[in-house]
């Protein structure tokens, strides 16, 4: 009965791909850092993720079930038995058309709202306030912030404050960035934030995200900019809003320091801080 | 004799039985197995020749691209040490490592090598070629000059592509070649010459698929046999009419995108290019372009070129899944009209390749509900192959194996697609590995698998000669294990965040645990690349020592099985008449055999005698 080994073969290559995945989160083969989202839309997006893969995995399932009985059955059906003469079923045909195209639609537009969420700006959270402008260049991310009390503007200002490949945002409230890129397109990625978002040459693209808890989060780039794309390596490290604040203080400090001795209280809060 | 075992029993004599009638209309006699070969490096115009010249190029092409693809795993797995083998010779100055700019150049031209030179010329040009005349009963195609011109159309292509292998290290600019990195020279060592051979080898390739494609749409309109109506037409016939449909409506798209790239390029046009934009310390642009532009022009083309490269796939794999199965193809029309929708909507969804490229998000809505719709079509025909086998005594030969392989991927490769399409989960999936399996398990799961098949499938009336069915198996069994072990395990990558076209991904701390996860993935991708040895030993060495065969090993009862093993010039001894639909596969009609050939007519009296019986 070599056939029924082969439909056994088929059925085996299916339960193993389906183990194999739920194992996966066992060796953190699975979403990074802790598993969950740490921004308010990556919690949406989680829940829109695991959504699918349950209607995925019964689909799945379902379907290499019927496989594996369609293949078990045929190899023992012998040279002289009756095959099934049919050229279909309409009946079936309309079930099969129906109810797919119903949860498929269940499933387009559940989605929307997330998305309209994180794209449409007139849909951002209320109070949204840009805190900084990341330029991407091949093959870094230069950060600008506008100074404390300030508000970002479109055009560099002489208080703006500068960081390189490190993003600093206050936890617990939306916040904004304007992306823009300097050279060719890349692409901001936050994993554990569930962020991505192209800077295209030319365009000036904002981008909210709520980051839920304070942390360091690992950025990378997510469109093939040259040869060192896989480098542009940063981070966005999320504190409260009075550590932010705190941060910005001291960054203006020492950013505006002029190396003469007539601002040693910079130096000395400096020393203290660490 | 209700059997499929290959009709072997008269060696040298294959055939005989079947037009012992004597209708040498055109005096053909029983060519010699191999008259194909022989005539492959002539400028042949006749649709075999030309079909099998596409297809021993694009085998040929298979291992190139393979290869490439090994040196990506390499690195993946083993990141900045030597390379065996070719590491040495290729990357001397680099002390036998990949460097990062050779490592973009590799996955640059794997992409570009398997998508343009091993899918697109394997489906349409080897199979649509070879099949289209036959199967529709035509003695040619249309315009068989054009034809001979659409595969030679191909090597200066090839010659392009391997020329920019020696300017700045190769193209290594996706094989999207998004601008402004591919527009601007100072953008990369990879955007000088390179990326304009690249392009102009783009371009060409382009011109031979278009060429392919009228002809074919031509000569299904116009060619086929008396009684052939269109809904007697075989799947693959189908399939291959809506690709070249597809394709003459697409690529111009992308043939007009990149000669606008070119002029970018090197006229000082800056259709792609912004205005103020300065790259490793060159001049500002003077710009006024979008490089969004590119992006929809190039995935209006090539999100229907998708398609291109799986459709005709679906349509072999009816056929011969039918055959094996000895049962009708379950829901004929229904597989039709899904391959229409799949083409239709293949149109209005390239958007979803831009879900997170900063177009209008409204966009991004219309483009969600219209990619989740085309997971429609794809599901009806799934449940059709599934019912096709349903209650059929299937065959476990290496053809059918393959097929089966193909639906299994095909629903992994169709349900991970659901993932991408609903935007908010895309912005997290979106470049990660998450799409790379995606792809690959449509792309190499479904289309190779189906063209492993229908090589095997098709082979004796290539040859006159069988391809070794129980090599045949143990290639199947060591790729489609090597296969999802390469694969499978992208997913878990991609929702671990593992980025696309990392030369190291290692040294971000999020992805260091997944070093040894990456080596195992590269050694079932090694033994998978070598498997494909087995592949091209059994085709060549079968060609000499396969066992002869007659015009029907399978039992099957399209057009191209009437014909003999090869068909001479002109194919078939006497203009056929089909008298029936291609998957009459033990029908009540044919008494003593399991199958009934589309030229076999059946008298009114015995038609009317089995349908009062109830069928």
């Amino acid at each position: 009965m070599a056939g029924r080994f082969w439909a056994i073969f088929f059925m085996l290559a299916a339960v193993v791909t389906v183990g194999f995945s739920a194992i996966g989160p066992e060796f953190r083969w699975w979403f990074p850092g802790d598993g969950h989202a740490h921004s308010t839309l990556g919690k949406k997006i989680d829940d829109l993720f695991y959504l699918i893969l349950i209607i995925v995995t019964v689909t799945y399932i379902g379907t290499h079930v019927v496989l594996g009985y369609v293949l078990w059955r045929g190899a023992g059906i012998q040279k002289n038995d009756k095959v099934w003469f049919s050229h279909g079923s309409h009946a079936l045909e309309v079930i099969w058309t129906i109810v797919p195209s119903g949860i498929l639609l269940f499933i387009a537009l559940y989605q929307m709202d997330v998305w309209r969420n994180y794209r449409v700006k007139s849909y951002f959270p209320p109070k949204t306030e840009a805190v900084a402008e990341v330029t991407a260049r091949q093959f870094e991310w230069r950060i600008r912030y506008p100074a404390r009390g300030k508000k970002l503007q479109p055009r560099p200002q002489p208080d703006d404050i500068y960081t390189v490949n490190d993003i600093r945002v206050p936890a617990g409230q939306p916040v904004a960035i304007s992306l823009r890129t300097d050279d060719v397109q890349h692409a901001i990625f936050i994993p554990e934030l569930r962020v991505k978002q192209d800077a295209v040459p030319g365009l000036v693209i904002p981008v909210w995200f709520e980051v839920t808890d304070t942390g360091t989060y690992d950025m990378v780039c997510a469109e093939l900019c040259g040869w060192g794309h896989y480098k542009m390596k940063a981070r966005v490290v999320a504190t409260s809003e009075e550590d932010f604040e705190a941060w910005k203080a001291n960054a203006a400090k020492e950013q505006f320091y002029d190396g003469l001795p007539a601002a040693p209280e910079a130096v000395a809060a400096k020393a203290g801080d660490e | 004799m209700s059997t499929v075992t290959p009709d072997v029993g008269h060696p040298g004599a294959g055939g005989h039985d079947h037009d012992s009638h004597g209708h040498h209309g055109h005096g053909h006699a029983e060519p010699s197995p191999l008259s194909l070969l022989w005539q492959l490096p002539t400028f042949s115009c006749d649709h075999k020749v030309i079909g099998l010249q596409f297809l021993i190029t694009t085998l040929m092409m298979l291992m190139v691209g393979g290869a490439l693809a090994l040196g990506v795993r390499w690195q993946l797995a083993f990141p900045w040490e030597r390379m065996p083998i070719l590491g040495d010779t290729i990357f001397k100055a680099d002390g036998g490592q990949i460097a990062p700019e050779t490592y973009t150049m590799l996955v640059t031209m794997h992409a570009s090598v398997m998508i343009f030179l091993v899918i697109i010329p394997i489906l349409a040009g080897a199979f649509g070629n070879f099949l289209i005349p036959l199967q529709i009963g035509a003695d040619d195609m249309a315009f068989p000059l054009l034809n001979a011109l659409s595969y030679w159309f191909m090597w200066p292509a090839i010659a392009c592509f391997a020329a920019s292998f020696f300017f700045g290290g190769g193209p290594a600019n996706g094989w999207t070649s998004y601008p402004l990195l591919s527009a601007l020279p100072e953008a990369s060592p990879a955007s000088g010459m390179a990326q304009t051979l690249w392009l102009i080898g783009l371009t060409l390739i382009g011109v031979s698929s278009m060429m392919g494609s009228v002809n074919y749409m031509t000569t299904i309109i116009n060619m086929r046999a008396p009684g052939m109506t269109l809904f007697r037409m075989p799947l693959t016939i189908w399939s291959m009419f809506i690709t070249a449909i597809l394709q003459a409506f697409a690529l111009p798209v992308l043939t007009a995108a990149g000669f606008m790239l070119v002029a970018d390029r090197t006229l000082g046009t800056c259709f792609f290019i912004p205005s103020g934009i300065v790259v490793n310390n060159a001049a500002p642009t003077i710009g006024g372009g979008q490089p969004l532009l590119w992006q929809h022009l190039f995935w209006f083309y090539s999100h229907p070129a998708v398609y291109i490269m799986l459709l005709p796939a679906m349509g072999m794999v009816s056929d011969m899944m039918a055959c094996m199965s000895r049962k009708p193809i379950f829901g004929y029309k229904p597989m039709v009209y899904s391959l229409a929708a799949i083409a239709g909507l293949g149109f209005i969804v390239w958007g979803h390749h831009m879900f997170t490229s900063g177009m209008n998000p409204a966009l991004g809505m219309t483009f969600m509900v219209s990619t989740i719709l085309i997971a429609l079509p794809s599901a009806v025909k799934t449940f059709n192959w599934l019912g096709t086998m349903w209650g059929g005594r299937i065959q476990f030969n290496a053809v059918m194996l393959n097929c089966i392989a193909f639906v299994s991927m095909f629903i992994v490769g169709g349900l991970s697609g659901i993932f991408m399409a609903a935007v908010p989960v895309d912005i997290y999936i979106h470049d990660t590995y998450f799409i790379v399996a995606h792809f690959h398990y449509v792309l190499f799961g479904a289309t190779l698998f189906g063209c492993f098949g229908a090589i095997q499938f098709w082979f004796p009336k290539m040859f006159g000669r069988m391809m070794n069915d129980t090599l045949g198996k143990v290639h199947f069994v060591l790729t489609f294990l090597a296969f999802n072990c390469t694969f499978f395990p992208m997913h878990l990558l991609g929702v671990a965040g593992f980025p696309r076209r990392y030369a190291d991904p290692y040294h971000f701390p999020y992805l260091e645990h997944l070093l040894p996860l990456n080596q195992f993935m590269t050694i079932a991708a090694i033994v998978m690349g070598f498997s494909q040895f087995l592949l091209l030993a059994n085709f060549f060495g079968s060609m000499f020592f396969g066992k002869r065969c007659g015009r029907n090993p399978w039992n099957a009862n399209g057009l191209e099985w009437s014909t003999p093993s090869p068909p001479g010039h002109g194919n078939f001894d006497v203009p056929p008449v089909c008298y029936h639909g291609p998957y009459e596969y033990s029908s009540p009609l044919s008494h003593d055999k399991d199958f009934l050939p589309q030229t076999e007519y059946v008298p009114l009296a015995q038609r009317q005698a089995v349908a009062q019986s109830g069928h």
